[in-house]
């Protein structure tokens, strides 16, 4: 079974360690905030200015002035700080970050990114994307395996517009983990009951796969 | 005005100045930490053919929305602009002009230009179409792009005290862009929470000195919110 939504942002939480600042983006990125582990502490960074984003206000909290990247009220934990944007992206573009999780519509062999423009559709902007990406050493990208009609978005070179070079280290799908190494794919782990020859087939891109490929575990 | 005391009472006063075809600096992240007064004042002003430089464009009916359904704005820089249909329409017909920048560089170019730095490199947006026309530069093995600051003519902001030499301290996560904004403006505009004496403020706790000040109006603010989330339970 591929994995829902929600367990591919609990298998991206596995990749947090104590002591992290992590930049969680829009979409699977933020459900990764419900899985920390209980025994660990990590200090989310919102772009916008926030450093110790805390969960969703309750109604009486809700504060106009206290927001997150995506434009939702949110509390601050104890120990948060509050920066301008030019600060926020001091942080981020100076490698600071130690954790970023983005989604992305197409990445690629050689690491390369493509999540903010289809050409044709009307262009929103990239927001803080570019800046993420060129500075965080350390980049998970979560994502379907294919599209709707069954269209690899892990691929030999990206056809859409970048959002960055060389940058993406590891991508995880609802059916598999991979690293991205020497301009290849790496099959480290399958999601549950989801066969190999699944995963080969859904990745365009060159795919190395080793002898014996653990399926995921959620323990 | 006397001295240093540059407290305005009324709106005209505030954004006095303004003509057709000027680049207003505006600080705000969405609808988040945005000067609403005055830009219901370039509003009332019928101002138009304005360069925005704002990382978002505001909604149909708030925030800098409201001036694009006067079609006031000729040009908007901004790093993400999707919330909005009237500005889809005008873009999609060629009435509108769009700079999309990511939004660090687009905080660093404020920042810049307010500091006196012409340009700057940084790897952000190297190898994708932000890079476009830019020079590409190598530092210790990796690119990096060359991107100009931007100044604007005019600079309006929020801040949540101003003291009335105009040394101001922000609200929570209102502070974003407010900061470099108050900065790159020849002629810059702040709309506060609430005016103070000076000496009310502690000098380490001000956050924005007097010096990139010009002119402070208390307003009363809307704060609408963009996107309410609440906590489950």
């Amino acid at each position: 079974m591929s994995l829902s939504r929600d367990q591919i942002a609990k298998r991206v939480a596995q990749e947090l360690q104590d002591g992290f600042y992590v930049n969680l983006g829009i979409g699977i990125p933020t459900l990764v905030a419900n899985y920390v582990p209980t025994d660990m502490e990590v200090m989310l960074q919102s772009e916008n200015g926030l450093l110790g984003m805390g969960p969703y206000p309750t109604e009486d909290n809700v504060d106009a002035d206290m927001i997150n990247a995506g434009k939702e009220t949110v509390t601050a934990v104890t120990g948060a700080s509050i920066f301008s944007s030019a600060e926020s992206f001091a942080m981020i573009r100076g490698g600071h970050v130690d954790l970023t999780v983005l989604g992305a519509f197409e990445v690629d062999q050689n690491g390369n990114i493509a999540s903010y423009m289809i050409p044709g559709k009307l262009v929103k902007g990239m927001g803080g994307a570019m800046d993420l990406v060129a500075g965080a050493q350390n980049i998970v990208v979560t994502m379907t395996h294919a599209d709707k009609r069954g269209n690899s978005k892990l691929l030999a070179s990206c056809s859409l517009p970048l959002t960055g070079v060389d940058c993406i280290n590891k991508v995880v799908t609802d059916l598999a983990v991979m690293k991205i190494e020497n301009g290849a794919f790496h099959l480290l782990e399958r999601a549950p009951g989801v066969s190999v020859e699944e995963i080969i087939e859904k990745t365009a891109g060159k795919l190395i796969v080793p002898e014996f490929v653990p399926e995921m575990s959620f323990e | 005005m006397a001295g240093f005391d540059k407290v305005v009472d009324t709106y005209e006063q505030a954004m006095s100045g303004l003509t057709d075809g000027m680049t207003v600096i505006a600080g705000g992240f969405g609808l988040c930490g945005i000067p609403e007064g005055l830009i219901a004042q370039i509003k009332t002003m019928k101002t138009s053919g304005l360069t925005f430089v704002s990382n978002n464009c505001g909604v149909d009916d708030f925030g800098l929305g409201i001036l694009l359904q006067e079609k006031q704005i000729k040009k908007m820089i901004s790093s993400y602009v999707g919330e909005n249909a009237e500005f889809e329409r005008q873009y999609l017909a060629g009435e509108l002009e769009v700079e999309l920048t990511p939004q660090g560089t687009l905080a660093e170019k404020m920042r810049a230009g307010g500091a006196g730095i012409p340009a700057f490199y940084t790897a952000t947006g190297y190898g994708t179409p932000v890079a476009e026309g830019k020079e590409v530069k190598e530092f210790n093995g990796r690119q990096y792009i060359l991107e100009e600051s931007i100044t604007g003519e005019f600079a309006i902001i929020r801040a949540w005290k101003a003291d009335k030499m105009g040394n101001l301290v922000y609200r929570d996560t209102a502070m974003n862009f407010n900061p470099m904004a108050a900065t790159a403006g020849k002629t810059t505009v702040v709309e506060v929470e609430e005016i103070v004496e000076v000496g009310e403020l502690k000098p380490m706790e001000i956050q924005t000195p007097g010096i990139y000040v010009d002119r402070i109006i208390k307003g009363s603010f809307e704060k609408r919110i963009e996107r309410l989330t609440l906590a489950k339970n």
